[in-house]
């Protein structure tokens, strides 16, 4: 924002900078006695005392024995979700692009049924199904679940993702992959899938913090020993702590989702800049978008805007 | 053949599921609406506020705000939103930990919609000397309302099945009813099956009205 | 322009990806199917139970189920160091005896008629009883009846809540969480009036050092669990435990191991029950 002056309201003159001075202060003052009535009642409740906060900052142990693993297995549960959903989504994208309106039908069906379910329907599902009918231990099934419940649905979310891509390239290639003979699937493989997945990947990293936000759920819900279940095992070491644990877990999360947002951003821009490609990227907050049942934009509002 | 569900409330606890999703729809329409009122504001504190609570809330589990509600505001601040039995204080505080979370996203979508608004519109407010609120109530909103329509409708299916969540501070809602049955019965294809169709019947209308609302209202340029 | 050549983030990004995956792999490293083979005992606990059954920041376990299950392990010729714990939680604790996973359980796991289908009971060692933890300087709760209209706080699905609700006192209010911590931390608030489950886990809260002094037991006994070690159904290991335990009371490591994890917080325990008597 800052440095590009906005069309919406003017330079401020005198007048109008001494009632933005004003408002500030009031805002100010607004947050200001927010954060103090919440400082007090925390002191009053003894949330704030040392011995509740301390274990965090001077015992290294709690890093290693709870918070760091709960971490592991968050940043696992990820990655394997994102590593199936992907080939997962790249066929189901492609099968609704398909001419033969049988796999178009059927991947368009498996796509809008998964993302209309909640994951967390999925994951129960995926839980108890898993204890049913198959053999895995009880030790390793929560981290099963989770990884089923979030792959079925990113699979089908990344399929609209790898559509939005390949639609975003202009026709031309596909035109001169058909000039020089290529047949459909050569075309596919060869042309526009390689540079839909760059196109893509910006869009990809930014969906990795959504995994991540997800598997939380998994620790709530299905005894998954994440970062969110390490709450658990802390605070009933250090005499209810659930504050400073809920916090400092907090914390962990937006720093991890902070550092994955900016790397896509980052991406985002480092792929417009290069000229290597044609272009098109998929815009990172499109996902959003793409995440939900129904018809969506079409591709031309989903591309990058290149012009401005 | 659907003899499972018998004892269990089944339309109960949707209709808890579709009282969360409107109420919670409403106050983050409200609140997203100041959010991003507040982002596009000419007091650079506001902006700066706007900017953190988006940047903060969007990368925060909307498990750790549900449970944070219930463990932070009720049990520890002794916030219990006016209410005195334990359902309606879980239910009240899921709502709003579902507006904490959503309203982030509805700013981000009404902010992508004031900047559809042409900058022409907005120097003919000024020149005919609208101050920034009116300029913002008057002419750039409406507008930006009707061409947020679409990315608005994904963001309420989002928190439909979002209320899901409320399960983890003990809202009895469908997830909830679904853990609580796969535990006691033994139909697990059924019962997944049932509160599957459950949440199509939820989303997938209102992702397909609302998809064409927004062709309807569409601001032509 | 080449179709083949990615650009280096997608590179970068795809290292990234398959390296991740490759530590996932390595991350689940093989400690299945070593159920008794000689020179390590795998025993299942609580890891989350102060008290009873608790994994400590060094990584060591406490709890008086941890003391049991070392000294049964060490007449069963294991030395502490020979045992690997594992974690047993409520649900999961009859498909890990019948897998095999663990070669006996102890984790706060009394013996009933549904589980005894599954699996077999050493024990009882403990006579535990459903009880409530109030604040110390709460006078209003003495007798069950007295919960009614109170705030009761248990962990989510436990039978100690439902037993309260439908029983003891109807018109309760009953808040459910995951963990007792959660329980805790609006006891000591003055959100939840009372918090209930069995006396032992309550009282392994009661006695951690920032608790002392805060809370104090009702002594209602409106249960009785008998805590059992589980085994495999069949398992030989019962009747091995069983002198273990006989011999654990009579030489006084039970009395000393009682005091040390439950003694702080004014805990009245059972003596010692008779192995194989079970009290309905």
């Amino acid at each position: 924002m800052r440095g590009r002056p906005s069309a919406l309201y003017d330079a401020p003159g005198p007048r109008a900078r001494r009632r933005n001075v004003l408002y500030t202060m009031a805002f100010l003052l607004a947050l200001a006695a927010v954060i103090w009535w919440v400082g007090l009642s925390l002191a009053d409740k003894n949330q704030l005392e040392w011995a509740k906060w301390e274990p965090f900052f001077t015992d290294a142990r709690t890093w290693t024995t709870y918070i760091l693993p709960g971490l592991k297995n968050t940043v696992i549960a990820a990655a394997l979700a994102m590593a199936i959903a992907l080939p997962l989504g790249a066929l189901l994208g492609i099968g609704r692009l398909s001419e033969h309106a049988w796999v178009r039908g059927a991947a368009g069906t498996v796509v809008e049924f998964f993302r209309a379910i909640p994951v967390l329907i999925l994951m129960l599902f995926a839980n108890a199904a898993y204890a049913e009918f198959t053999d895995i231990s009880p030790e390793t099934r929560p981290l099963y679940a989770v990884v089923t419940g979030l792959f079925l649905y990113n699979a089908s979310v990344l399929a609209e993702v790898v559509r939005a891509g390949i639609l975003s390239l202009p026709s031309g290639q596909t035109d001169a992959a058909k000039a020089i003979g290529m047949r459909k699937g050569q075309t596919m493989t060869h042309v526009l899938l390689p540079q839909s997945v760059t196109a893509m990947l910006p869009a990809l990293v930014s969906q990795l913090v959504v995994i991540v936000k997800d598997t939380a759920l998994g620790g709530a819900l299905l005894n998954f020993s994440e970062l969110l279940a390490s709450v658990r095992p802390m605070s009933a070491n250090y005499g209810a702590n659930t504050i400073a644990s809920f916090t400092v877990v907090a914390v962990v999360f937006v720093a991890l989702n902070f550092a994955l947002t900016s790397f896509a951003s980052w991406l985002e821009r480092r792929l417009r800049r290069a000229k290597k490609s044609t272009g098109a990227v998929v815009r990172v907050d499109a996902v959003e978008e793409l995440a939900t049942p129904g018809e969506h934009a079409g591709p031309e509002e989903l591309r990058a805007d290149d012009r401005k | 053949m659907f003899d499972f569900l018998e004892g269990y409330n089944l339309l109960g606890a949707f209709w808890v599921t579709v009282q969360l999703t409107v109420y919670s729809a409403i106050g983050s329409l409200i609140w997203g609406t100041m959010l991003a009122a507040m982002r596009v504001s000419p007091v650079p504190l506001m902006r700066g506020f706007g900017t953190a609570y988006v940047n903060i809330v969007r990368n925060i589990p909307l498990t750790v705000i549900i449970v944070f509600t219930s463990l932070g505001l009720f049990q520890t601040l002794s916030i219990s939103l006016g209410a005195k039995d334990f359902t309606t204080i879980n239910f009240r505080l899921a709502v709003l930990g579902l507006i904490t979370y959503t309203s982030a996203f509805v700013c981000e979508a009404l902010r992508s919609g004031i900047n559809t608004v042409s900058a022409g519109q907005v120097e003919a407010a000024r020149a005919i000397g609208l101050s920034f609120p009116q300029v913002l109530r008057l002419i750039v909103l409406p507008q930006a309302f009707r061409s947020v329509v679409a990315p608005l409708a994904n963001v309420l299916i989002a928190l439909t099945k979002n209320t899901t969540v409320a399960a983890t501070i003990g809202v009895a809602e469908a997830a909830l009813l679904m853990r609580e049955m796969i535990e006691n019965e033994a139909q697990l294809i059924l019962i997944s099956m049932t509160f599957a169709f459950g949440f199509i019947c939820l989303t997938l209308p209102t992702g397909l009205f609302l998809g064409w609302v927004s062709k309807k209202v569409a601001v032509k340029r | 322009m080449n179709p083949h050549q990615l650009s280096k983030a997608t590179v970068a990004v795809a290292a990234a990806l398959a390296l991740s995956f490759s530590v996932a792999a390595c991350g689940d490293d093989g400690d299945g199917g070593s159920g008794g083979n000689g020179d390590k005992i795998n025993v299942g606990i609580k890891f989350d139970q102060p008290g009873v059954g608790l994994k400590t920041p060094d990584g060591s376990y406490t709890g008086f189920d941890v003391d049991v299950a070392t000294y049964v392990a060490q007449q069963l010729g294991y030395e502490p160091g020979d045992i690997v714990w594992k974690e047993a939680k409520s649900a999961d604790r009859e498909t890990m005896l019948q897998r095999g996973d663990v070669d006996f359980i102890a984790a706060s796991y009394s013996i009933n008629d549904e589980r005894a289908k599954k699996v077999d009971f050493a024990g009882p060692y403990l006579l535990a009883h459903q009880d409530v933890l109030v604040r110390a300087d709460d006078n209003s709760i003495t007798k069950p009846s007295d919960l009614n209209n109170k705030k009761l706080c248990s962990v989510t699905g436990s039978t100690s809540a439902q037993n309260v609700k439908t029983k003891l006192a109807p018109d309760a209010q009953l808040q459910e969480y995951g963990g007792y911590s959660e329980c805790l931390t609006g006891l000591e608030n003055g959100v939840i009036d009372a918090v209930t489950t069995d006396d032992s886990i309550l009282a392994g809260y009661a006695a951690q050092e920032q608790f002392r002094g805060k809370f104090k037991l009702g002594g209602f006994k409106m249960s009785n669990e008998n805590y059992g070690i589980g085994v495999q159904k069949g398992s030989e290991l019962k009747e091995r435990i069983n002198d273990a335990l006989e011999k654990m009371v009579a030489d006084g490591a039970w009395d000393t191991a009682v005091k040390e994890n439950f003694g702080p917080a004014g805990y009245k325990n059972e003596p010692a029950p008779q192995i194989g008597n079970i009290v309905k």
